[in-house]
């Protein structure tokens, strides 16, 4: 604690230059405080993430496995379907995001009493909201069908249970309808950010409508939208609900995408190197992801 | 530099009236059609919940929606049914709703506790390889749950935790954490460095510019952080499936899920209990608002 108070004269004594060994500018006793705070964490992460994902890496090390999963046509259906449904979901959200937090930027109550109602889904558990989208697109008794019977007088077809590409659309609907308020949210503070003097500035250079967004909010709000579109692609490949509770991987296991194949085969099959399998051959879409998130996290202080 | 804007000099409307009278209803057009946006987005954002709640007050449990806006005769009896635990997959709710209920706390507490601590010592303590360890949060980010969940149940069964609520707590922290860490290291930069050094002169330990310093300032965070961690667990659901096997612990949203997998099951009980499952993390989110609100504009940008 001497040299605490000799530097006190100083000015800061926050910019000394940081010596590259493991204890920094640490003195003894606060570098032995420094690994207990720390403890917990490295526990955790050792215990929780690491050790299960070398068990994994291990689990899913055989070569034969792959060749096992590229001949299997269910896999094949499942790599199309992953592309597709990541592709169309994160796209079609992060798009309609940033335009609903445009629209959320209005003034007047009638604006912040309804993005109270448009979070509602987010806030909401996933398990109950799909399971009640799953039944609303039942073909005999669903609430679609029996609407469109009543006003239309037309027979809708059992909309998961007919058509693959049917059942994935609806799926990827329900995912974008459960996630989108998030990102919505996310993006509006984003816009709130942008100090209010720039829009000023660029009306009085008489910008107005498309052209002040396409140089002042878009420019500002690019790397946020990166960013976020990074990690959603990333929480999307991983999102298990919105497939097993509304399509159920169905019709005849043909809507399954990564997440819920790994699982089945994991599970129901019992075969988990299979599984693990199935999810690690993603690692090359996902390890690029990552190292791009990685870079731009570290350099635009992008926080969620 | 146009400052000699027209728009600047002669306010719209009374120099040029007829020439404002188009931007006028431009506006109008704008207001009708900003609603237009608004009732669909009322319609779309409302749909599952309104079908939930028409099949729980149902007394078969199918909808036959005639047109009609609101069921014939609603029966709040399927809520009496999951209150009294009357169906074989409802059996002892009272008893998985404090399951789920344990496995939030737990881990809401363990969450903001560990998350803390690290926030602490990586952005208060100089480490020298501490983006070494900041680099914790953004590799679990990139791992899914789900991918994670297939060896996590294996390693789970070595650490003799299977059928474990624990386990159950020991996932959800691991995946809220990094979250947590990452929102208290930006709030951290709003408390003023000084009062730490301050602190430290008068020789107060790391410990306790932790506890006097850190944590008061910090409480807007720790309670957005808090609250995440508390949603998270209660919402999740894949871990509570396949990590707890027997009756005695499993949790409301498993049982919910059984109706699921039933063909002759009941859907207005099954709605009835997600509602009632689904209602306390929409009252925590909607009553909290402002703090997670406060957590959220953090994430605003500063590139």
């Amino acid at each position: 604690m001497t040299t605490q108070t000799l530097d006190a004269g100083q000015p800061l004594v926050r910019r000394r230059p940081l010596r590259l060994t493991w204890r920094g500018g640490l003195q003894g006793s606060e570098y032995a405080w420094a690994i207990a705070f720390t403890l917990p964490y490295i526990g955790l992460f050792l215990a929780f993430v690491a050790y299960p994902v070398a068990f994994g890496a291990w689990l899913g090390h055989e070569p034969s496995l792959y060749a096992e999963l590229a001949e299997d046509p269910i896999y094949q259906r499942t790599i199309v379907n992953t592309i597709l449904y990541v592709g169309i979901a994160v796209n079609l959200k992060m798009f309609g995001a940033l335009l609903l937090s445009g629209f959320f930027m209005r003034p007047g109550w009638w604006v912040k009493a309804l993005l109270l109602v448009f979070v509602l889904p987010w806030a909401m558990p996933a398990l109950p909201a799909f399971i009640s989208i799953h039944w609303m697109l039942n073909g005999q008794w669903g609430l679609l069908n029996n609407f469109l019977w009543n006003v239309f007088g037309f027979d809708g077809p059992g909309w998961l249970d007919t058509s693959r590409w049917l059942a994935l659309g609806w799926v990827i609907l329900s995912h974008i309808w459960k996630w989108m308020p998030f990102w919505t949210v996310i993006l509006l503070a984003g816009r709130m950010a942008i100090p209010q003097d720039l829009y000023e500035a660029a009306e009085v250079d008489g910008a107005t409508g498309l052209t002040r967004f396409t140089h002042v909010t878009f420019p500002l709000l690019a790397n946020l939208y990166l960013v976020c579109t990074l990690l959603s692609t990333i929480f999307t490949l991983g999102d298990f609900n919105s497939v097993y509770f509304v399509s159920g991987g169905g019709p005849a296991l043909s809507t399954h995408v990564l997440a819920t194949l790994g699982i089945r085969d994991a599970f129901e099959v019992a075969r988990p190197d299979l599984g693990v399998a199935a999810v690690l051959s993603s690692l090359p879409l996902m390890i690029p992801l990552v190292l791009i998130l990685m870079r731009k996290l570290r350099t635009t202080e992008v926080t969620l | 530099m146009s400052l000699a804007s027209p728009r600047l000099l002669r306010p719209a409307g009374t120099v040029w009236p007829l020439l404002a009278r188009p931007h006028r209803l431009r506006r109008r057009l704008g207001t009708v059609l900003a609603l237009a946006v608004g009732v669909v987005l009322l319609i779309w954002s409302l749909l599952p919940t309104y079908n939930m709640l028409l099949i729980a007050l149902d007394a078969e449990g199918d909808t036959e929606y005639s047109g009609i806006v609101w069921p014939a005769d609603p029966t709040l009896d399927s809520f009496r049914v999951v209150m009294a635990g009357d169906y074989w997959y409802l059996e002892h709710f009272w008893h998985k709703f404090a399951n789920s209920l344990l496995i939030a706390l737990a881990t809401m507490v363990l969450t903001v506790l560990i998350g803390s601590l690290a926030s602490f010592a990586l952005g208060r303590m100089r480490l020298a390889r501490g983006w070494l360890l900041g680099n914790f949060p953004v590799v679990t980010y990139a791992v899914p749950a789900s991918f994670l969940v297939i060896p996590f149940y294996r390693v789970m069964r070595e650490y003799g935790l299977s059928d474990s609520l624990w386990a159950v707590v020991a996932a959800d922290v691991t995946f809220a954490t990094p979250y947590a860490i990452l929102i208290l290291q930006q709030y951290a930069r709003l408390v003023p460095f000084e009062l730490d050094e301050a602190a430290q002169i008068d020789g107060a330990s790391p410990l306790v510019v932790y506890r006097s310093i850190y944590l008061p300032l910090m409480a807007p965070a720790l309670v957005a952080v808090g609250t995440f961690a508390l949603l998270f667990a209660w919402n999740e659901y894949l871990y509570q499936y396949l990590l707890l096997t027997s009756d005695r612990n499993m949790t409301v949203a498993v049982a919910i899920a059984q109706f699921f997998d039933a063909d002759e099951a009941p859907w207005n009980h099954m709605m009835a209990a997600a509602i009632v499952y689904a209602l306390p993390p929409v009252a925590i989110f909607l009553a909290l608002r402002r703090w997670t609100a406060a957590g959220f504009s953090l994430g605003g940008i500063r590139a």
